[in-house]
């Protein structure tokens, strides 16, 4: 089915048809979590009303239901990103899976004197894990600069990899000024170099085709809650090598092949990164998502977003006292308005029926580079339209009566 | 609902509010002070630096830096204006007080003794928004215990 009606897509997503402060709503924060349509709320509701088992423990009828359901998912989850099942761990979302790497492939890996490379881009999900580790290592952690865009400068960060960088952390779009970061050539940088490529693609998988194995990366990160399903699901998807000689990080129960009293035989991945009960509901509700998308024809769907973003991003620019941060390319733009703190921009719309995230977005070092303490952002998804814009657009203009 | 929804977001910033963010009385540092505490709201990254000057137990003077919203940065201000030469426990109390306040249902009744702190009625109809209007009065409140500890 290759549905390419935006407005039916629309009609899909049941939050978007109560009104907010008496207003239609105009979602605008979908790179802070993104709506549920109603195939994702059925396969939840499904799971606790006729899948209620544990999964992969019993052999009752609940619980052969559940384990059908949740290995269904995780096989639809995988082909999503042109993936196998068994190279994707399921998490609590990208900040778990990042913590993943950086405690076990990372404690394994970076030693001192060695090296690991983020952007100036990272949300702190993509850097704090890294300062933490290059602490507790001994290595440093080196920062490759953007331009003004908001655009990775490739050449410097080809010479912060030198041989003694074992690792590099980039966010495939980044969630304040929306560019896309190139990373099969950053990919192609690294690995010439030694190191490896972990990927935050926590905004890019709603918005852009993701096949892990054209990427060239290796480690891909993601969370379920931007991508229409609930929250507490992520993946971590890694290289097989990579994967099976890495430690476990979490250990008890799922992760273990056999247990004697004074040891235990580990699991193979992607089990021996899934210690204890899952999210199993979550994990139906990604699945349902993922299968939900794929009614949806994405290349419709790219050019709606692609055009509503252009829309977005112009009027935003033209508004006055607005002033969008970086040249954003998809998804979200982020902006200031003078005279008015992002917090204030974002009470005030809100009681226009407009929802816009406000704050440094888990950016903070990010926003020192653009020159501002905060931003508002407003960010789109695939049930988007063109009245979400004209509403924020005309409650900014409430903002300069509040403020003048 | 456009009427009650207007009407909320000017109750919320109204002109007192507006003109303290603008025009902060007692903004800056100071040079005499005895205690300092900064507070921050880390969701948000707004940020308050409270400088009190001491003495025998009353708030001889006092001066803020920050930056963040309109609420935290009036409050900061008003603040400033209303604490000055008062006694520790005085001041102590005016936290409490504002507090209290702010926290109320929204159509509750505006306590007299609050001076252009009443400007905050509004924000009792912005959950999200009360951490903002407090920032300042935790940033004194931190300064006072430094004082006495």
């Amino acid at each position: 089915m290759d549905r390419t009606d935006p407005a039916a897509w629309r009609r899909d997503f049941p939050a978007l048809a109560s009104p907010v402060h008496g207003r239609r709503l105009a979602y605008l924060d979908s790179a802070s979590t993104s709506l549920k349509p109603q195939a994702v709320i059925d396969a939840v509701v499904r799971v606790f009303t006729h899948q209620a088992g544990n999964v992969h423990r019993g052999v009752h009828a609940l619980s052969e239901a559940a384990t059908e359901a949740f290995d269904a998912a995780r096989d639809d989850i995988a082909r999503f990103i042109g993936a196998r099942s068994e190279d994707i761990v399921l998490t609590r979302g990208t900040t778990e899976s990042i913590n993943l790497v950086a405690h076990s492939w990372g404690r394994a890996h970076v030693g001192p004197g060695d090296a690991v490379i983020a952007t100036a881009l990272e949300h702190h999900s993509n850097l704090v894990p890294w300062q933490v580790l290059c602490a507790e290592r001994g290595a440093s952690l080196r920062i490759a600069p953007i331009d003004d865009r908001g655009r990775i400068d490739l050449a410097a960060l080809a010479g912060l990899l030198d041989g003694r960088a074992r690792l590099v952390a980039v966010s495939q779009l980044s969630n304040v000024v929306g560019t896309i970061a190139p990373i099969a050539e950053i990919a192609a940088l690294a690995h010439a170099a030694g190191a490896i490529v972990v990927v935050d693609g926590a905004q890019a998988v709603a918005h852009l085709p993701v096949d892990v194995e054209a990427l060239g990366c290796d480690f891909y990160a993601f969370s379920g809650h931007k991508l229409f399903a609930p929250t507490g699901t992520g993946v971590l998807w890694g290289r097989p090598a990579l994967l099976a000689a890495m430690p476990a990080w979490q250990t008890g129960g799922e992760m273990v092949a056999s247990v004697d009293l004074d040891r235990a035989r580990l699991r193979e991945p992607p089990h021996r990164f899934e210690a204890g009960t899952p999210n199993i509901a979550g994990v139906i509700g990604l699945g349902a998502a993922v299968r939900y998308l794929a009614t949806i024809d994405r290349a419709a769907a790219a050019r709606h977003e692609a055009r509503l973003h252009a829309r977005l991003r112009d009027a935003l620019a033209a508004a006055d006292r607005v002033r969008v941060l970086g040249a954003p390319e998809a998804a979200v733009v982020a902006f200031t308005v003078a005279g008015a703190h992002p917090h204030d921009v974002a009470t005030i719309v809100d009681r226009e029926g407009v929802a816009i995230r406000s704050g440094h977005h888990c950016a903070e070092p990010l926003h020192h580079r653009l020159g501002a303490d905060a931003s508002a952002r407003a960010s789109l998804a695939l049930y988007s339209d063109d009245a979400d814009i004209d509403a924020l657009i005309a409650a900014l203009a409430r903002v300069r009566e509040v403020f003048p | 609902m456009t009427e009650r929804t207007r009407s909320d977001t000017d109750e919320l910033y109204q002109a007192t509010i507006v003109d303290h963010d603008r025009a902060p009385r007692n903004a800056g540092p100071l040079p005499d002070a005895t205690h300092h505490a900064t507070v921050d709201n880390p969701l948000c990254g707004d940020v308050v630096t409270i400088h009190a000057q001491l003495v025998d137990g009353v708030v001889r003077d006092l001066r803020f830096e920050g930056r963040g919203c309109a609420l935290s940065q009036a409050a900061a201000s008003i603040m400033t204006t209303l604490v000055r030469d008062r006694s520790v426990d005085e001041s102590r109390r005016l936290a409490a007080a504002f507090e209290r306040f702010i926290q109320a249902a929204p159509d509750a009744a505006i306590p007299e003794d609050l001076g252009e702190l009443r400007a905050f009625a509004g924000v009792r109809r912005f959950r999200s928004r009360r951490v903002c209007a407090m920032l300042a009065f935790r940033a004194l409140l931190r300064a006072l215990d430094l004082a006495a500890s």
